[in-house]
């Protein structure tokens, strides 16, 4: 597994090469290969059978579905305001932009307990928001809607700053030519940016989506955390865990590992096609 | 400029770009500023008194001790990594790189749930090495080992993806220079790559710290939640706010809160500094894969 230099020029000035390989190559293994490959041994001791039994339990594949569908949702919202945002960052100038732009990472330097406790406070029956859309009959906190608007608020970096890059970068004086050629706002939109955007766009979709699937601190508070209804996967297996049911958090922890990592493959695949068929950008 | 634009067509007029602006600020400040100002004013919602109470409280000191002597662990470990892996993968040519590079980022594809089930399942009283544990009288999962041991995994990619790109845009030019000389490998180290990489590494170090010290899902599974032991700051807030200790929960919370907005400040000012060092992660993914 050891790669091993391609000595082309048999030349190789600069010391250090084995030391500092070697030691990224122990030091992963040791916190994180290894650790992992655990989960993977111990749901194997399972044997198929229960680990299958395991896994279809109607609460377990409730809160799979949850997790996934919360996640799905809150990437799409993310995806189309994620855009928005980039896009007026990169392309126009307004009061506090500066302050605008960095407050985007805010959820990535922001704990997620506190961020937990923030949007409960606000979307609680009594809160700022909640009590507010509570006249229109609708409730956030302690429903599947809250654990959207957490994995919302958890995604938003990924995308806005997956985009922005691809953004600069890309040639304003095409669209100026689209429009000089009578093109209008939503045609140049739809034929011009588009097309150049939406790999980047898909894969700050899948990287917010992949960090909602697996995100517990900020969405327990909000969640309500009721069996079949409002209990995400990570949580059943803290819950499985403090029951001892080691088991049970095992292989609930393999499909999303498995899940997880398909994701994460995918996403390099197609960031691969997307520029080798589209050329280097 | 103003000239261009009045003699170019914009595409877009300027009522949809108002309204372009309006809905991005509505968004930003209904999803992440309302949600920093009511840490703030719950956390104060008491009243001064009562604030300053609830963050001088002796187990509200203990976490606050336990989460700096974690990351103080945790960060110098993943520096070392960070910098050896940058070293091998920006200054060498060899086969697995990109794999590499895939498997570095691979704790970020993981639930902080499951970075602390693992360490449950090595070190816990029925894991692999619970039994030699006990035997030895080590005390790793509900302990502070266990607690490190998670934020270092959770944290791990954090300073090698932000150094990597810095060190291969730096090339190796001056390194191989300095070696012509006849410099060692550390005085080549020490005297031209660090330098050059210091805002580079500083980046990393205060975005692994900011992760380090919030860490919650990873650290609470593994920590068994002993008050004034094993209690960093983000667990704190949680047996605060489940006791309906609302203001002393967002009390510790905006401690959190003002780490969070002084590692914004340090980053802007290290983007301000090093330009390049803004989506330089992002942009060498994007160039990895082509």
């Amino acid at each position: 597994m050891t790669p091993e230099t391609r000595r082309s020029g048999a030349r190789r000035v600069l010391p250090g090469f084995g030391l500092t390989l070697g030691y990224t190559m122990v030091y992963l293994s040791l916190i994180v290969l290894i650790p992992l490959s655990a989960v993977f041994f111990r749901s194997l001791g399972l044997g198929w059978g229960h680990f299958w039994e395991v896994v279809t339990a109607p609460r377990v594949t409730a809160s799979l579905r949850l997790s996934f569908g919360a996640s799905l949702i809150a990437a799409l919202i993310n995806a189309v305001f994620g855009l928005i945002v980039a896009w007026v960052l990169v392309r126009h100038t307004f009061p506090f932009k500066r302050l605008a732009d960095a407050i985007v990472d805010l959820p990535f330097a922001l704990p997620t307990a506190v961020a937990g406790i923030a949007l409960t406070a606000l979307y609680a029956p009594n809160g700022w928001l909640g009590s507010l859309l509570g006249r229109w009959g609708i409730q956030v906190a302690f429903t599947p809607l809250g654990i959207v608007v957490a994995l919302t608020f958890i995604g938003l970096p990924f995308v806005v700053r997956t985009l922005q890059p691809v953004l600069e970068d890309l040639d304003k004086e095409v669209e100026q030519a689209a429009a000089t050629l009578g093109a209008s706002a939503a045609q140049t939109f739809a034929r011009v940016i588009l097309p150049a955007l939406w790999p980047a766009m898909l894969t700050g979709f899948a990287l917010s989506f992949a960090r909602a699937v697996g995100e517990y601190g900020s969405v327990i508070f909000i969640a309500g955390n009721m069996p079949m209804k409002s209990e995400i996967a990570p949580l059943l297996i803290v819950t499985k865990l403090e029951q001892y049911d080691f088991a049970g958090a095992t292989a609930i922890a393999v499909v999303m590992l498995v899940l997880s990592f398909a994701i994460m493959l995918g996403i390099n695949a197609f960031q691969h096609w997307a520029l080798t068929r589209h050329g280097g950008r | 400029m103003a000239a261009a634009e009045t003699r170019i067509p914009r595409p877009l007029p300027k009522t949809g770009r108002l309204v372009l602006i309006a809905v991005a600020l509505t968004f930003l400040g209904l999803f992440l500023v309302l949600p920093l100002l009511v840490v703030f004013v719950q956390a104060l919602s008491k009243g001064v008194s009562a604030y300053a109470s609830a963050i001088s409280d002796p187990t509200a000191w203990a976490a606050v001790k336990l989460t700096l002597l974690v990351a103080a662990i945790a960060v110098p470990f993943n520096l070392v990594f960070g910098v050896a892996a940058a070293w091998a993968i920006a200054k060498f040519e060899f086969r697995g790189k990109s794999a590499l590079i895939t498997l570095i980022d691979l704790p970020f594809a993981v639930s902080p749930v499951i970075a602390g089930l693992v360490f449950i399942l090595l070190f816990g009283a029925h894991g692999w090495f619970g039994g030699t544990l006990r035997a030895h009288h080590i005390r790793v999962v509900f302990a502070v080992p266990g607690i490190v041991l998670a934020t270092i995994f959770v944290t791990f990619p954090f300073i090698a993806r932000e150094l990597i790109p810095v060190m291969q845009a730096q090339g190796k030019d001056d390194e191989e220079t300095a070696v012509s000389l006849g410099a060692t490998g550390w005085q080549t180290f020490w005297r031209v790559t660090l330098p050059n990489i210091r805002w580079g590494l500083m980046y990393g170090v205060l975005l692994c710290n900011a992760r380090a010290m919030g860490e919650f899902g990873a650290v609470s599974v593994v920590s068994g939640h002993i008050r004034g032991l094993t209690d960093t700051m983000p667990l704190h807030v949680e047996i605060l706010y489940n006791e309906y200790s609302y203001a002393a929960a967002f009390a510790v919370a905006s401690l959190l809160a003002l780490l969070a907005l002084l590692t914004l400040a340090g980053k802007g000012f290290l983007e301000w500094r090093q330009p390049e060092l803004r989506h330089a992660a992002r942009r060498a993914r994007w160039r990895e894969n082509s």
